[in-house]
Formats: C-alpha cells, structure tokens, sequence
C-alpha cells in the first residue's frame, strides 16, 4: 500500500510503474481510430481532388458548417456558461435532475434530439404553430434551425467541461474577493472566469468539433438544402450515394478541419484538461 | 418483483434474438439462411412474401437486409453476404453486375412512379405538378444524387416546370416524413411510399410521372451459397403471387 502511494506520487517525475501489459490495449485503441482514417485517406482519388473539393456545393458546405459551428459555438458559451456556473455552483434544491436532463443530448441519438426539436419549433409543434400562426415564422428548413440543432448536441459538451474546472478551481478566490469587499457579480467577472478560462476554451473546442460534425439532428430537424441547411456531413451522406470520391474527398476535409481543430487548442487546453 | 421478472424475460428474447441473427452463416443440410437484401421501398412486399416461402421451403429462414440500394450494392461489392439483390433502380443493380457479382442476367420485376404527397385533405389545393411551382408552398424533393431525386429532375427537364425546394432530402422517407409532420405541404415521393402511408397523406397523382419510370431488377448473386433457394424465391417474387404482392401496394408491372 505504502508502495503503491510513493509509487503514485512519483509518478510524473520519473515515469516509473506503467505496467507494460497496458501497452497492447492501448496499441489496439490507438490502431481503432488511426486505422480506419488513414484507410480513407488511401482511398481519396488524388488527381480528382481539388476539383472534388473546389466545386460549388463543397465550398457551399463547409462555409455554412463554419459558419453555423461558429455561432452554435457563441451561442453554447454565452447559454452553457451560465448554466455550468448555476449548476456548480448553485444551492438550489433538484440540481441533480437539472444536471441529468443537461446531459440527455449526450446520451440520445442525435436523431431523436433533431425530432424533438421539430415536435417542438415545427409547423405543427407546441411553439411552431403559435410562432406560424402569429408571425408567420417558420423554423425547420433554415440556417437558424441548423444553429438550434447544433447548439442543442453541442451545449452539454460546454457545461461538463467547464463545471469540471469550477468545481476543480475551487471558492476559496472568490472567498477571499468577497472578504475583501468584492461584490457577487465583481468576484465572478474579476476572479472566477479568469480562473476557469481553459476550462471554457477547451469546452468550446469540443462544442465546435461536435457542431461540425452534427448529422443526425441537422437532418430530422433542418432538412438538406445547398448553402441553406446542407452542411458538410449532410454532403458527405448525400454524395456516397452517387459518387463515392467525392464523399471520401468530402470525408478528408473533414478530418482535416478536425486536426487543424486539435492542433490549434490542443496546447493550452486539451492538454489542461486531465 | 414482477416487473424484474418481465425485464429478464425481456432481456433473455434480446439475447435470443442477437444469438439468431449472429448465427446466420453456417448453412447446414436441414436448417438454412436465404439472406434477400432489398431496396427499402420493398419492405411490406417481401414481408408479406416471407411465410408463404418458409412455409413451402421447411427449414428455409429468409433474412432481409433492407436499406438503400447505393448502400446495398456497396455492402455486395464489399462482400456483403447477399444470396439475392432487389434494387430500386437500374444502375445500383449496374454497379454490382460490372463487379461481376450477378449470377445469369437481372430481371425487371416492378415500376415505381413518382405521386405528389400531401397532408390529409390536400390543404393547398394541390391538382397537378406545375402547382409544386407555386410560390406559397413549402415543397421537399429528395436531392438529385438519389433515384427519387433524379426522377423529379428528369419530370422538371420534360415539364419545363422548376420547383424551388426547401429542401432536397438524402432518401425518399425522409422526404416522405417531412410531410408526414405538417413541416412540408408538399413532397414527391414514389407511389408506394403514399401507398403504405395510409392516411397519414394523401397523393396526388400526375400525368408526367410517366417521363420517370423507375425499374426494380433482380438478381441472384453469383456463387451465393444458397443459390437454388435465392433462385425459388427469385421466381416467388417474379411470379404471379408475387405481382399480386407488388401490384397491392402500389407498384407497376414493367
């Protein structure tokens, strides 16, 4: 026991006690993801590429995904970030059944999310007829319905990361600011969002890269509309029927927004994240 | 105390039912596996196809594996364990056929047509194809990379009528389901699809949809394992039962 302790405490300086048996499960983990990405990029039609990936609905694509990943990104941050804060933070009796329904887009399959969104802000849903009838306002089959679907996968990616650095950050700061005189919102502006700055970053990195790649709840809720609704993957979906170089092409650029993603963030908050 | 009683029971016919389907492969003498993969639009025929089969073929178990047929004709070329591929469309059936992968030639079976769908009662009046072009509809096709779409294409080409879709869905029960939920007030979707949604639409249908004849082939697989059974229930679904089949859930004959 007395071992295991000193073994664990030195753990980072001197990289003692990996069990080599660890090294084949993790081998077969690391060879699951890479293999099958490097299995796509063996299959791009090279010479074919930049046409594949220069033409019209492409391009189309992955502006309206950056462009809507973007602000379903702004708008997790701006929403999710509050809401981190009220359930880390918050004393309010039934958190705990608040923080669960938080997390349901975690757990359902995209597809029930974009399905819920429509019984809810379609032509015929609870707040869609009264928006129709009223303004005359559609929802579903719009670049905002896009951002809706997007944000609703996306937030719990946000709250989970940054609850996790509130909660690691601790209250004794804004302890401290409050002693000094600080008042609630002083010490959360100049004390507890500088703290958990990395823990947001690397939240918003996540809900980007989940925003990106949103299938399932585009589709049942948005439609698939070019330079409309139609994001990249809803592209790639679209393009495997007929030709399946341009899906792959498609797939490629995917991958490789994803990296450029990764690598830009990874430094200062992916890392921080463990 | 009961409910667990039912939730083991329940999970015990989940584990059965995972059993069965992964022990699929092994074809022995008296219990054997016609594994069929369908285009999805022949879902309630090849159903309603299954029992009168197993019946006359004791212990025959036909497995269907529906789904798109680009998807299918992949799953084929990738060694998908098909004995028998109906396709929706020619050219997926093309697809395994240049692969070398059709046993003899693909027969033509069954037509499908395009049909407008509208919600119950036809709210906005819709009487013919041009009126897709109005203005005031919220109208979804399926996108022209799919069969349903390329057949819209080719009626807007011979019409000279062009629809400005809310959107161009990946498949046709997609686009079927935008309507389905009031979100769309118009869709063009394939006879059978209004057919075997009942009353939760009404179609509407038109001349034009002749210029857009879809043909379903069929073929046996080549080296399939259980070649002679996917040769019978090739001739089940050829035949007259199988036309009757077709022909009540709204397919053409060729």
């Amino acid at each position: 026991m007395t071992q295991a302790a000193v073994r664990r405490s030195g753990d980072h300086d001197t990289g003692v006690g990996l069990p080599r048996l660890l090294w084949v499960p993790a081998a077969l983990a690391f060879a699951l993801i890479a293999l099958p990405v490097a299995g796509l990029a063996l299959r791009v039609d090279w010479p074919r590429l930049p046409e594949l990936l220069l033409s019209e609905s492409a391009l189309d694509a992955l502006r309206l995904s950056l462009l809507t990943a973007a602000v379903s990104t702004a708008l997790c941050v701006v929403l999710g970030g509050p809401l981190a804060v009220v359930l880390a933070r918050g004393r309010v009796r039934g958190l705990r059944v608040l923080r669960s329904v938080v997390l349901l887009p975690l757990v359902l399959p995209p597809v029930v999310g974009g399905l819920a969104l429509l019984f809810l802000l379609g032509r015929t849903g609870l707040v869609g007829r009264g928006l129709d009838i009223a303004f005359g306002i559609t929802v579903p089959f719009t670049t905002a319905s896009v951002v809706l679907a997007q944000t609703f996968v996306a937030l719990p990616f946000l709250v989970v990361s940054l609850e996790g650095a509130l909660r690691t950050a601790g209250r004794r700061y804004e302890a401290v600011a409050a002693t000094l005189g600080a008042a609630p919102w002083l010490a959360f502006r100049r004390v507890t969002v500088p703290l958990v700055l990395p823990g947001l970053a690397s939240g918003a990195v996540l809900a980007f890269a989940r925003c990106l790649g949103e299938f399932g709840a585009t589709i049942a809720f948005a439609g698939s509309l070019q330079g409309t609704t139609r994001t990249l993957p809803l592209l790639v979906y679209l393009e495997r029927e007929s030709d399946v170089d341009a899906a792959v092409a498609l797939s490629l650029l995917l991958v490789v927004v994803a990296v450029v993603v990764i690598a830009v963030a990874r430094p200062r908050t992916v890392e921080g994240f463990r | 105390m009961n409910l667990r009683m039912v939730a083991v029971a329940a999970l015990a016919v989940l584990v059965a039912g995972c059993a069965d389907g992964g022990a699929a492969a092994p074809p022995s003498p008296e219990q054997r596996t016609l594994t069929v993969f369908a285009a999805a639009s022949l879902t309630e025929v090849f159903n309603q196809l299954e029992p009168q089969f197993e019946q006359a073929h004791p212990g025959v178990d036909v497995v269907f594996n529906y789904g798109a047929s680009s998807d299918l004709a992949q799953q084929i070329v990738n060694g998908g364990p098909a004995d028998l591929f109906a396709a929706a469309n020619t050219s997926t059936m093309k697809t395994v056929s240049d692969a070398g992968l059709v046993d003899g030639q693909p027969t033509v079976f069954a037509t499908n047509v395009l049909e407008i769908v509208t919600p119950p009662g036809n709210p906005a009046g819709i009487k013919s194809f041009a009126d897709l072009a109005r203005p005031d509809l919220k109208v979804v096709v399926c996108a022209p990379q799919v069969p349903c779409g390329s057949a819209a294409e080719k009626i807007e080409k011979a019409t000279g009528v062009t629809l400005n879709p809310v959107s161009e869905e990946p498949d046709v029960k997609s686009t079927l389901g935008k309507v389905t939920t009031g979100n769309a007030d118009a869709g063009l979707v394939y006879a059978t699809d209004v057919n075997a949604a009942g009353n939760t639409v009404q179609g509407v249908e038109f001349p034009e949809a002749e210029q857009a004849v879809n043909d379903y082939p069929i073929a046996v697989i080549a080296n399939a394992p259980n070649a002679d059974i996917a040769h019978a229930f090739h001739q089940l679904v050829t035949g007259a039962e199988g036309k009757a089949a077709l022909q009540s859930a709204g397919f053409g004959s060729p």
